[in-house]
């Protein structure tokens, strides 16, 4: 059948993974109860320490066919969850559901255990490079799920993902289970991720190379969810896990991107005293910081409160006062690290406060202006950010769709065309964001309103910026290239896409 | 009518260019083309198309070309494929 | 409206990536350079990559193209090349005499017959490099209806000097000044060189902001970058479009009166005033102010 944005979806996939398709951004209500963790106990002067993640594996009750779950803070520093990986496939457990907040080029390290089926099934955000093209290939026992940040907190506490033990890597923590991700050598910063899944998961096993005397503080997540401890040399490698600052492209045609939505901002009317703003880490998004922030204070305007995945950028701007608060779920660079262990207006949230559609409300819900990329976009303004041209996953969902449904305007900047590829399309090969809540698109070449939002076209026309119609774009963009050909696609699912309320917006298709 | 003396080549190997090589084929054998493209799915028929259509203009009838594409537009083939055949034709 | 030339960025005329591009940066005119951008040996790949371009690209602003001058092996090879695409200007680098650009323009004249575009639609520009060539700056300039601009390219005439590149340019004070007066006589634009250092931005828009006193109608760019800093400086202030439009409106007025006396605020207001005005208000119109 085909969903609310007409996208094919078998009945056959609906039916046999229990989905409704995609009806609309708010069309679910929800049912029922959240779920929960087992109950457990810990009785005084008990020890949750244990000598090795064997043991907390052991400890844990792992068994064929459950699920598993990382958090992804540690990027492309991350040795937790290969290490954690190889233990259970040494123990040859099989037949387990990875369930990671996201995956990183440095997790191709389980792809021999994936082959080997210790892991027959991934449920993530999404996956890139050889991780990215075994998925695309078909090579798990079932479709890969893909969720947005927010979507995978209400899967959790949904108890849709079901998580039987979380390993959750830990720069710092206390004999106790006290965790903090702002002090030690593999300091990430937020926890923002793991921190449902230490509230949901039936174990939690925290493993970490800072083990500090109790009590730790500040907390992240606290001991009253943590089963098990385990101390190794090292979780994750600093130079990959944080960058020095992140710096703001010097790509002139960046520029002229990030000006372009800069100025589109500007003009809206949600450009005033008490704003609030969510910057992507990418190059243009970095520069658009830098050209809001001139005209904040040029016209003495301070906002209310910034989102991120933070960056230097953003963090200076709360240092300068340009806003009064910045909400964080997770760090890019070592500035922002330092700002969230110093600044007590830098507050660390999980991924349900940031984007769960099914509580009773997420901060996204309060955002005016988001900046969001894309690997394409097509004339019904809906966003791909998962798989590239040619139908290969290489990027993940995040938090992409549950910011632009929850901000005022959501600017999606891309340029207009890559190599020789043109980025609007007549339909995206993967929907990851409905274009119903997409307002904006900014290329090198101009910028195309969504006509629901005939009141932002007329003021960043009347900005002077240059607005044109989705479909204008798209020809400016043939004109230099031609009109691709079309990539020819299979019949056999690789990949479901959930939209954040659990219904399906897409599915993947293997490339021929 | 322009036979090709000696192998013409023209481009580089950066990004939206494309490297053009041409070498003079037997009389009556025609065009081969041997393209590698990072868009070969969208768009390798077309740079195909525009470098065969170069060649005629210039009026070469037999050639060998290999062409490695890095996403140049029609318009960098077409002047690659014109410089490539005048460096041969010299 | 005249056109404006406040940046004229220059592009390498092999470099395929930042041709494509080359449009989106809001530069009011572009410069395919066949000259010092490109080397000896690529001389014939860069003329065809650029004739292709401007046939089937469509630029947003001016386009021009830097030949090679028509006393190297190269020069009047690019010419053949390069205006059955009509390009908006020829610029002749290294001008040193009202001969050559006669030369040139005897050229443009042959090929808009002979591939059907207006005679005269073929703009021309010239840039001062040396001494002799700003001996003969107000020649050059005024030597064909063509002319559109003239241009001082620092570097080499630094070099010509026998000195070498200060911050403050005080070694090209004087020639800066002479270009302008020799554009002024002709009725044609002034644009000034380009900044050596692509990362010093404040000496950049230093340099600008002395440019734009001097006279000069716009600058010569290299790094998109710098066109948004050009625009900023040449930009009017709100005060001065305010006392722009409130000079025109008096101007108005006194010509719908017709009163030959003209005063705003008791002061007197004649020909240059009015003139600045319009220019200011140009200006203004070209950033998309109000």
């Amino acid at each position: 059948m085909k969903n609310a944005i007409g996208r094919e979806i078998p009945d056959s996939i609906l039916e046999r993974y229990n989905y409704k398709p995609y009806a609309g951004p708010f069309a679910t209500v929800p049912t029922g109860r959240l779920a929960g963790a087992k109950i457990a106990v810990s009785k005084p002067r008990s020890e949750k320490i244990l000598k090795s993640i064997d043991q907390a594996i052991d400890a844990s009750g792992l068994q064929d066919g459950m699920t598993i779950s990382f958090h992804h803070h540690f990027r492309n520093g991350d040795y937790v969850l290969n290490m954690v990986v190889a233990a259970i496939a040494r123990k040859g457990i099989k037949g387990l559901t990875l369930a990671p907040s996201s995956l990183n080029d440095i997790n191709e390290a389980i792809i021999p255990h994936i082959e080997a089926g210790v892991i027959t099934q991934i449920e993530t955000s999404g996956a890139r490079g050889k991780l990215g093209r075994l998925m695309t290939a078909g090579k798990l026992a079932k479709p890969l799920v893909i969720r947005s940040h927010g979507g995978r907190a209400r899967a959790i506490e949904a108890g849709e993902l079901k998580i039987d033990v979380a390993f959750i890597g830990a720069p710092a923590c206390d004999t106790k289970g006290n965790i903090n991700g702002v002090d030690g050598p593999s300091a990430c910063g937020s926890m923002g991720y793991a921190m449902v899944d230490a509230a949901y998961a039936d174990k939690v096993v925290a493993i970490t190379d800072n083990l500090k005397e109790q009590p730790l503080f500040p907390i992240s997540i606290p001991q009253t969810q943590v089963d098990f401890i385990v101390v190794v040399d090292s979780i994750g490698d600093p130079k990959g896990i944080a960058s020095g600052a992140l710096r703001i492209s010097r790509d002139p045609r960046e520029l002229v991107i990030a000006e372009y939505a800069a100025s589109a901002i500007i003009a809206s009317e949600y450009f005033k005293e008490g704003y609030s703003l969510q910057l992507g880490s990418g190059g243009a998004s970095l520069a658009v910081a830098r050209f809001v922030r001139e005209h904040m204070l040029e016209r003495g305007i301070t906002g209310s409160f910034g989102i991120g995945g933070l960056t230097a950028p953003f963090a200076e701007m709360l240092e300068e006062g340009l806003f009064r608060t910045m909400y964080d779920t997770q760090d890019f660079d070592i500035p922002s690290i330092d700002s969230l262990r110093r600044n007590p207006n830098h507050l660390e949230i999980s991924a349900s406060y940031y984007a769960n559609p099914h509580s009773r409300g997420p901060i996204v819900n309060s955002l005016d202006v988001v900046i969001l990329s894309a690997t394409e976009v097509d004339v019904d303004f809906n966003v791909n950010v998962i798989t590239d041209s040619n139908g290969v996953i290489m990027g993940a969902s995040g938090g992409h769709c549950d910011t632009a449904a929850g901000a005022a305007m959501s600017i999606v900047v891309a340029p207009l065309i890559r190599g020789r590829l043109p980025m609007v399309l007549d339909q995206v090969q993967t929907v990851v964001t409905p274009g119903e809540t997409v307002d904006v698109i900014v290329t090198e070449r101009g910028l195309a309103v969504n006509p629901r939002r005939s009141d932002l076209k007329a003021a960043l026309s009347a900005a002077g910026l240059p607005v044109m119609n989705i479909e204008d774009l798209q020809r400016l963009a043939h004109q230099l290239t031609g009109v691709p050909a079309a990539v020819e696609l299979t019949d056999e699912v690789v990949g479901l896409v959930e939209y954040r309320d659990g219904t399906l917006i897409d599915v993947i298709r293997k490339p021929k | 009518m322009l036979v090709l003396k000696k192998p013409g080549q023209a481009g580089t190997v950066e990004s939206n260019d494309i490297l053009i090589a041409v070498a003079p084929g037997e009389a009556g054998t025609g065009v081969t083309i041997n393209l590698t493209s990072p868009v070969e799915k969208q768009f390798g028929a077309q740079i195909r198309t525009v470098i065969g259509e170069t060649l005629a203009a210039c009026g070469v009838a037999d050639a060998v070309v290999t062409a490695n594409d890095r996403g140049a537009l029609d318009c960098t083939v077409r002047a690659r494929v014109e410089t490539a055949v005048a460096r041969g034709a010299e | 409206m005249k056109k404006l030339r406040r940046t004229m960025m220059f592009v390498p005329g092999n470099n395929p990536g930042m041709i494509q591009n080359a449009g989106i940066y809001g530069a009011d005119a572009i410069i395919f350079c066949l000259e010092d951008a490109v080397s000896i040996t690529e001389k014939d790949a860069a003329r065809r990559l650029v004739f292709n371009a401007l046939k089937t690209v469509s630029y947003p602003c001016e386009t021009a193209v830097r030949i090679n001058h028509i006393s190297t092996p190269f020069g009047y090879d690019d010419l053949d090349a390069i205006l059955p695409a009509k390009p908006g200007i020829i610029r002749l680098p290294k001008a040193e005499t009202a001969e050559e650009m006669l030369e040139i323009a005897s050229i443009i004249e042959k090929a808009e017959i002979q591939y059907g575009f207006p005679v005269g639609s073929i703009k021309m520009m010239a840039a001062i490099e040396t001494a002799k060539g700003l001996f003969n700056a107000a020649a050059i300039a005024a030597s064909h209806p063509r002319m559109t601009a003239i241009a001082i390219g620092g570097e080499d005439f630094v070099a010509d000097l026998k000195t070498t590149r200060s911050l403050d340019g005080k070694e090209l004070f004087v020639p800066r000044s002479q270009i302008v007066l020799a554009a002024r006589a002709a009725g044609i634009d002034a644009v000034d060189s380009v900044f050596a250092d692509v990362n010093d931005d404040e000496g950049f828009m230093a340099e600008t902001t002395m440019i734009k006193q001097l006279g000069f109608d716009g600058k010569s760019v290299v790094n998109p970058r710098q066109i948004r800093m050009v625009h900023k400086i040449f930009a009017p202030t709100a005060k001065e479009v305010d006392y722009a439009k409130r000079v025109l409106a008096a101007y108005e007025e006194a010509l719908a009166r017709k009163s030959g006396v003209i005063a705003l605020n008791g002061k007197m207001i004649d020909g240059p005033i009015v003139a600045r005005a319009e220019r200011v208000l140009a200006y203004n119109a070209a950033v998309g102010g109000h």
